[in-house]
């Protein structure tokens, strides 16, 4: 019930926002941020009351809604959608928060649009009956179109056709591909239905196994971005305001690769096996070339962009390592990615605030004029390039551990992602922040609301790079279920290096 | 015809009844809101009527009629998506010079028509209730006469429909002659016996799919809609899109289940191809449309693409799914021709999408019924239209017809384009002259319109339930 009443108080904000907002520009901006806190207080407390369960699912909550069809308001919770919950309330909040001066036009339909972006990704991280998940999955595209159509900046209506047309292009795949799952499993069982649980046992042979794991992928890859498919990305996040582009990064990203240690790994174990070196051939793909291309860029907000590509690459990277150790540092990365691109994101957009371009060729000296932005934006640079301490190094330390295991050719190419990436970070410090000043007003450094939200970023990403453990134990166990399956497949010999328990390994900081 | 069947055709009794009414009406008072309010109570009855529980079904009216679970419902959705229709024309009649009540009878007379397509069960009443649709329209395409488009729209209209007929009359003659029979059931048992000439009954029904063709607007005999969609009055062109497609296509599964022809494997190549086709021309067409009625003419005819993947399943899942989507459709359609007959002026029909512009800073209620709508054409969440087209792929993937599946998957996503060109000229920054006051009825058919559409989206499950009686004819 508690599962249903987080989407309830997101829906229902979210229109109570846009009527206020017709009478009061300000109200809407607490609405939305108090019903953020409420689901965030709420998602806290499972977190609290349930450390340590062993139970499958933490708290399963299924009601009918559509029993012609066999679809069930089937919500649930477990380790790592009560991570991305968490995280998706506290970025939902960071994002209300950066909007406080940025979005003057319309808030009420605004911060509607926000909430219920936020009510389709929570709801995407809770649905456990698959129509359910799709309808939550296209829910969370239509306010997003929005945000960007609206409040984007000047190519805004050109990115915003991109955004939708991609995942839409995608999300149909899936739809029939999960369509097609629930008629086999029908046939074979009798029984007509979209829960997952159920469908999860259906036996399919493997040709049409791996169709239907590629329908999966379509909508997957789109919003992870895998390469190919990466190009409504930059457009998405360049042109999309500040709050859009922290929860592109931030969370929609994030929706993908959900969808694919959720669903995918169990559904078609097989067939994902057999993909590996392909989603692991994209991955480093990714992490290269998105690395290239950030490097390339002369506008700040499209390299910060380019930068989600590569990040996102280390997540494809080991989501098909299939082992414990590359799962672990799937989470992480997922987390400290959306932590860290977001601050950078913020950082832009209070660039773009103060000298009106995003144009690096035009920015530089900042860090006499604004020394905490300057921090901020050095604290993140280094994150993103993988510096010990932020979690991104713990990230891909992690994964490129797992994926070791799994192929040291491909872990070889993807560490040069490093390299790439220590590029581009230092290239953001040392043009925007070192050289000499160009802009002729000096601009103002961050004020108490804009070190609020850094400073909360700040805690969260050292947070992460120090104390992993807490998070790796909380997702330990729904790991494991999305491994089950793929682990046995996935050649077993081939894993020279054993290692005993990666949480061990941080609870006696030395590596055996 | 005996006394219990008057019970039966009580609806039909109270359409045909209102046009004589309104003329013996017209020769006291020609005051034309009194005589708009008797025909919108008029609807209201039959729809009253329409919904009344009924002894026995389904209950065979002659050998020409049949009513039964599904006339019934379809005529329930064809009555108030005439009363809506009628409602919505108010302003419009409003704006018009001279003669204003002849409308309604012309009305009444085309939703005649509509029903007794529903229910017919014979090539004559079949005939009949089509040739009384049409004729309806040509005067309703015309009814702006100082409008040259109009007068344009209506002799095209005219001479398409007039050539469509010759050739479904063709095609009924050429299965009279193969199986001596012109009642639905007594061809369907012909054609069991087999005592049939294969090549006569193919040609007529190749002729009979011409014929309706045009009707329905399937590529390649879908030339005439854009301009006739554009030349009538929206509310027109509302009726042709929503309530008249809807009977033509009602009798056409009627047919096509009641003779079992989805076995025929020549047809169903036949009716494939032209599925696909429709469903990709009529989406790459209005691609690069300025003008909202045109859109929406495009709009259909790729959307009766998609509801030949129903008519192919052949079975219960097919007609249900045919039922749902038709219903969204029309409401659907209803709504959007709402908003360009709500928004149109006396001068001319804010038609163009450049007359959208910045509408949603001005008229927030209508932007967000005009963009519901589209979504719903394009199908996304939370709108009928998404269950609809969720219905339709799950017939068709239980049928495996994966190419018009596929087709159907591929055009969402050409077609998401121009509805999205609408919607993103509505939340254009704001730069349209300020508008007219919305009236009352107007107002009322989009709100009920929209929550209907809503509400068909998210909780679909009870009129999945009332369509689930339809078991068969």
């Amino acid at each position: 019930m508690i599962l249903a009443a987080l989407l309830a108080i997101l829906i229902g904000s979210g229109i109570l926002a846009w009527l206020v907002g017709r009478l009061n520009k300000e109200l809407p901006r607490y609405i939305a941020l108090v019903s953020l806190m409420i689901d965030l207080i709420l998602t806290a407390a499972i977190f609290f009351n349930n450390q340590g369960t062993t139970d499958e699912w933490i708290i399963d909550f299924s009601a009918g809604w559509i029993p012609h069809f066999g679809i069930g308001f089937h919500l649930a919770i477990d380790g790592l959608s009560l991570l991305l919950l968490l995280l998706t309330f506290v970025i939902g909040i960071v994002s209300v928060l950066v909007s406080w001066k940025e979005i003057n036009e319309n808030t009420g339909f605004f911060h509607l649009n926000i909430l219920w972006i936020i009510a389709g990704i929570t709801g995407v991280f809770l649905s456990l009956d698959l129509f359910l998940f799709y309808f939550f999955w296209e829910l969370m595209i239509v306010p997003m179109f929005f945000l960007i159509n609206i409040w984007g900046h000047e190519n805004r209506i050109y990115a915003s056709y991109k955004f939708f047309i991609y995942t839409q292009a995608g999300g149909l795949l899936l739809f029939i591909a999960i369509l097609v799952l629930y008629f086999i499993h029908g046939r074979q069982t009798g029984i007509y239905t979209f829960d997952f649980p159920a469908l999860l046992g259906t036996s399919i042979n493997p040709s049409t196994a791996f169709l239907l794991m590629l329908g999966f992928l379509a909508a997957f890859l789109i919003k992870l971005p895998a390469v190919p498919l990466h190009n409504w990305l930059p457009d998405a996040h360049t042109e999309a305001p500040t709050a859009g582009s922290v929860i592109l990064a931030g969370l929609l990203l994030k929706t993908g690769v959900y969808g694919l240690i959720r669903f995918v790994m169990p559904l078609f174990p097989e067939a994902s096996v057999n993909f590996a070196p392909y989603g692991m051939g994209l991955g480093v793909i990714g992490i290269l070339y998105g690395a290239k291309l950030a490097f390339a860029q002369t506008d700040l907000k499209r390299l910060v962009a380019y930068t989600s590509v590569s990040h996102m690459g280390f997540v494809l990277l080991g989501a098909y390592a299939f082992n414990e150790i590359a799962y672990q540092g799937v989470v992480i990365q997922m987390i400290a990615h959306a932590i860290s691109t977001g601050a950078l994101f913020i950082l832009v957009g209070q660039l773009q605030e103060r000298i009106h371009t995003r144009d690096i060729s035009r920015m530089g000296g900042f860090w006499q004029q604004a020394p905490a932005m300057a921090a901020m934006g050095l604290i993140f640079s280094m994150a993103s390039l993988g510096l010990p301490g932020l979690g991104n190094f713990v990230a891909e330390f992690l994964t490129l551990l797992g994926t070791y295991q799994s192929s040291i050719l491909v872990t070889c190419f993807a560490s040069l992602g490093l390299i790439g990436a220590t590029l581009y970070s230092l290239r953001i410090m040392q043009k925007v922040f070192y050289g000499k000043a160009k802009s002729l007003p000096a601009i103002a450094d961050l004020n108490l609301r804009e070190k609020v939200i850094s400073g909360i970023m700040v805690i969260a990403i050292v947070y992460l790079g120090l104390f992993p453990g807490g998070i790796l134990a909380t997702a330990k166990p729904s790991l494991k279920k999305a491994l089950k399956e793929s682990t046995l497949l996935f050649s077993p010999e081939r894993n020279q290096l054993k290692f005993s328990d990666p949480l061990e390994m941080f609870k006696s900081n030395s590596i055996p | 015809m005996q006394q219990e069947d008057f019970l039966y055709l009580t609806p039909l009794i109270i359409i045909a009844g209102m046009p004589v009414l309104i003329m013996v009406i017209m020769t006291f008072t020609k005051n034309f809101p009194v005589i708009f309010g008797i025909s919108i109570l008029g609807l209201y009855a039959a729809i009253l009527s329409v919904l009344m529980p009924l002894p026995e079904l389904p209950h065979a009216v002659s050998s020409f009629i049949r009513i039964d679970a599904f006339s019934i419902r379809l005529n329930a959705v064809i009555l108030i998506g005439g009363l809506f229709i009628t409602l919505l024309s108010y302003d419009f009649l409003h704006y018009q010079e001279g003669e204003k009540t002849e409308y309604l009878i012309v009305i009444f007379v085309a939703l005649l028509g509509t029903m007794l397509l529903t229910a017919s069960v014979h090539f004559i009443s079949f005939f009949l209730g089509l040739e009384t649709l049409s004729i309806a329209l040509f005067i309703l395409i015309a009814y702006r006469k100082s409008k040259d488009q109009a007068i344009e729209a209506s002799v095209k209209y005219f001479v398409l429909a007039s050539v469509s007929s010759a050739f479904l009359l063709f095609g009924m003659g050429l299965i009279y002659v193969g199986t001596g029979e012109l009642s639905f059931p007594g061809i369907a048992s012909a054609l069991a016996e087999d005592k049939t000439n294969d090549v006569l009954l193919l040609a007529g029904f190749g002729m009979m799919m011409v014929g309706l063709g045009f009707k329905l607007a399937l590529v390649p005999f879908h030339m005439w809609t854009p301009d006739v969609y554009q030349g009538a009055p929206a509310p027109v062109s509302a009726f042709i899109a929503t309530v008249s497609k809807g009977s033509v296509i009602a009798v056409l599964y009627r047919f096509f289940y009641e003779l079992r022809l989805f076995e025929i494997e020549n047809l169903v190549v036949i009716i494939s191809v032209i599925s696909v086709l429709s469903m990709f021309t009529g989406n790459l067409l209005a691609i690069r449309q300025n003008n909202v009625k045109r859109i929406l003419a495009y709009s259909s005819i790729s959307n009766l693409g998609y509801l030949m993947i129903p008519l192919l399943t052949g079975d219960q899942t097919g007609l249900q799914a045919l039922m749902f989507y038709v219903v969204s459709y029309i409401f659907t359609t209803l709504g959007a021709f709402g908003v360009v007959a709500v928004l149109s002026g006396r001068e001319r029909e804010a038609e163009m999408i450049a007359d959208y512009r910045g509408l949603f800073w001005k008229q927030p209620v209508l932007a967000i019924v005009f963009t519901v709508m589209l979504l719903s054409l394009a199908g996304i969440p939370l709108t009928a239209g998404f269950m609809a087209k969720f219905y339709v792929v799950f017939a068709g993937i239980g049928s495996n017809l994966w190419l018009l599946v596929i087709s159907l998957a591929i055009n969402s996503v050409i077609g998401l384009y121009y509805y999205l060109r609408i919607v993103v000229a509505m939340f254009l920054p704001k730069d349209v002259p300020s508008l007219k006051v919305l009236s009352f009825t107007a107002s009322l058919v989009l709100i009920l319109l929209t929550a209907g559409i809503l509400w068909m989206g998210v909780f679909p499950q009870q009129l999945l339930e009332i369509f689930a009686g339809i078991s068969s004819f």
